[in-house]
């Protein structure tokens, strides 16, 4: 091990490895919460649905194709202020997450919205049918009969958010993309590189397998 | 009962305005099975989903029992629509639900405790006969069974309205007449008021009292199914008639009836609401010299009894064809001499 990877300070690699957990999952917290209601904002109030309003309609979906448009790196640099202002730092893990939240939670709430679309319009006139109100019909019927869609969306949006935290990294916000952009990269290291690579490449099919898993046990379709 | 007035709805598209129902006046007794009939954007699904305000009436009013629904606030037309079931062509299930979790829906919404719920569910599911079925999901039911859960989930809050928009039409001919089979079953045993919308007359004949013929977005014939069936009006309703009963010139014409047939009378029996219409053939044949033998015949049965014609050959010595021709003219069978040998 140590001749094949001459260059590693294994405490340093667990510990990026666990910012980069820290990070993804915090951000994904976050992302769940602002994107589905940035999604069932702008699906509810789409011209025809239940909240059908094309002030709301226009605003969320607007900021919603702003910020999809901004690329991630160039959005770091835009909402330092931000961080700055709320952390008194933008370096370190937790100083990242307004960025990543930011960055993937528009990227979440329009897959959110497509899964609501693809909810059977027949269904929720069913549910007003029986007197059902609007919060039983957002709870019971939108978001439940669309958590497979719900759920492999955010399965892509964590490996997405994976990608960002190393984005961030190589700006000081700490974890595997950090490690290897400053201790890899920069010094000539690639064995640091290769192991980093490798370290996000299974983090990334472990939140595949365990969203395909999930998925296909709420699917009863 | 339901009174429906001068209900109209108007959809505004863009520039255009399209008259969907127009002006349609209407009276629905308690406890009958009324359908309503029309050709594909007749109007029919909008006209069934202004009656619980799915859609919005343009103008006029809907009294269900007395209480205007047009009238009602958002909350309050929210409990009344607990008391008004509707199922639908599609059936649309929660397929995240199980069949007992979908039929529990309607509780939950009305908030009924878990255990009343649990036992009002297992009652509707022997109701429509899903025994067994309680723990599948929509996907594992055929179409029938997808119906049965639709209808169950529409009875649970113990409704006195059911809706019921194309409930068959995506069925098999079996599978329909099972369903309507139900609904019969449980405007008879519940006593529900049941209104129906369909394109298919046969629907019609088999299970309602009272239909109406829709056509751009009016009403254009109403009146009991025996009345409209034998003597319909409008060529909208004539089609619809031809649909069970077969074109007039599908028959065989008198005149082709008269070469095959050389000797006896031929008679044309028309049957209006006779109930005893079996038993007329065999009692003329017994109570009478004459032999009585079926030509053709195209009878069908109604919610109140049979109409439809039948034509037989009558041999027999000319008095006894005298006095049986009488007979048959004393009860409610019309009968028409179409030739005598
Ligand atoms: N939301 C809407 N906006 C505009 N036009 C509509 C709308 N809903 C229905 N219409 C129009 O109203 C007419 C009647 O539609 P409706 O669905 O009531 O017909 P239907 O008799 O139920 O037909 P079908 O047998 O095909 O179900 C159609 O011409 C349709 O295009
Ligand atoms: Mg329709």
């Amino acid at each position: 091990m140590a001749n094949l990877f001459p260059n590693i300070n294994w405490m340093d690699l667990i510990f990026a490895t666990g910012e980069t957990l820290y990070m993804t999952l915090v951000a994904l917290v976050g992302t769940l919460i602002l994107g589905t209601i940035l999604g069932l904002l702008i699906y509810l109030s789409a011209p025809g649905n239940l909240w059908d309003n094309k002030v709301i309609y226009s605003i969320t979906a607007g900021v919603v194709n702003i910020f999809r448009a901004i690329p991630f790196i160039i959005l770091i640099f835009l909402i330092l202020p931000l961080t700055v202002f709320l952390f008194g730092t933008f370096r370190g893990p937790t100083a990242a997450l307004p960025a990543l939240i930011l960055g993937s939670a528009p990227f979440y709430g329009r897959l959110v919205e497509i899964a609501l679309r693809e909810v059977d319009h027949g269904v929720i006139e069913a549910a007003k049918a029986m007197g059902a109100k609007s919060s039983t019909i957002i709870f019971k019927v939108l978001l439940k009969e669309s958590l497979p869609a719900l759920v492999s969306g955010l399965t892509v949006t964590a490996i997405a958010l994976i990608g960002y935290t190393a984005v961030a990294g190589s700006i000081g916000a700490g974890g595997l993309g950090d490690y290897a952009y400053f201790y890899g990269f920069t010094r000539r290291n690639m064995d640091i590189v290769y192991i980093c690579t490798l370290l996000i490449v299974i983090i990334v099919f472990v939140f595949q397998f365990i969203g395909d898993i999930v998925t296909k046990k709420i699917d009863k379709r | 009962m339901i009174v429906i007035e001068q209900l109209s709805k108007i959809f505004k598209t863009n520039h255009q305005e399209f008259k969907a129902v127009d002006n349609m006046s209407l009276k629905i007794e308690k406890g009958e099975i009324f359908g309503v009939i029309g050709y594909s954007g007749a109007g029919k699904s909008t006209f069934i989903r202004l009656i619980n305000r799915l859609e919005e009436p343009t103008s006029g009013t809907v009294e269900i029992e007395g209480q205007n629904v047009t009238g009602l606030s958002k909350h309050d037309l929210r409990i009344k629509r607990q008391e008004i079931g509707m199922i639908f062509q599609h059936f649309n299930l929660l397929w995240s639900r199980t069949v007992e979790e979908n039929i529990a829906f309607p509780l939950e919404i009305a908030g009924v405790s878990k255990g009343e719920s649990a036992k009002r569910v297992q009652e509707l599911i022997d109701l429509v006969g899903l025994t067994g079925k309680e723990k599948n999901y929509p996907s594992q039911l055929s179409g029938g069974q997808k119906q049965r859960v639709g209808i169950a989930r529409a009875l649970a809050n113990n409704p006195k309205v059911l809706l019921c928009d194309e409930a068959t039409s995506a069925l098999d001919p079996e599978t329909t007449d099972a369903i309507l089979g139900l609904l019969v079953d449980i405007n008879e045993k519940l006593g529900l008021t049941i209104i129906l919308i369909t394109h298919e007359m046969h629907v019609i004949q088999k299970i309602c009292h009272n239909v109406a013929v829709m056509e751009s977005g009016r009403i254009v014939e109403q009146g009991s199914v025996l009345d409209v069936f034998s003597y319909p009006k409008m060529p909208v309703t004539k089609k619809f008639v031809e649909q069970v009963m077969g074109k007039p010139d599908d028959e065989l014409t008198d005149d082709l009836l008269l070469e095959h047939i050389s000797d006896g009378h031929i008679l044309k029996l028309q049957f209006v609401k006779e109930t005893a219409n079996q038993a007329i053939i065999s009692e003329v044949a017994k109570k009478y010299e004459v032999d009585v033998n079926i030509i053709q015949g195209n009878i069908k049965q109604t919610q109140e009894g049979a109409y439809g014609s039948l034509y037989v050959q009558m041999t027999g010595e000319l008095t006894a064809v005298e006095d049986a021709l009488q007979f048959i003219r004393s009860t409610s069978v019309d009968v028409e001499v179409i030739s005598h040998g």
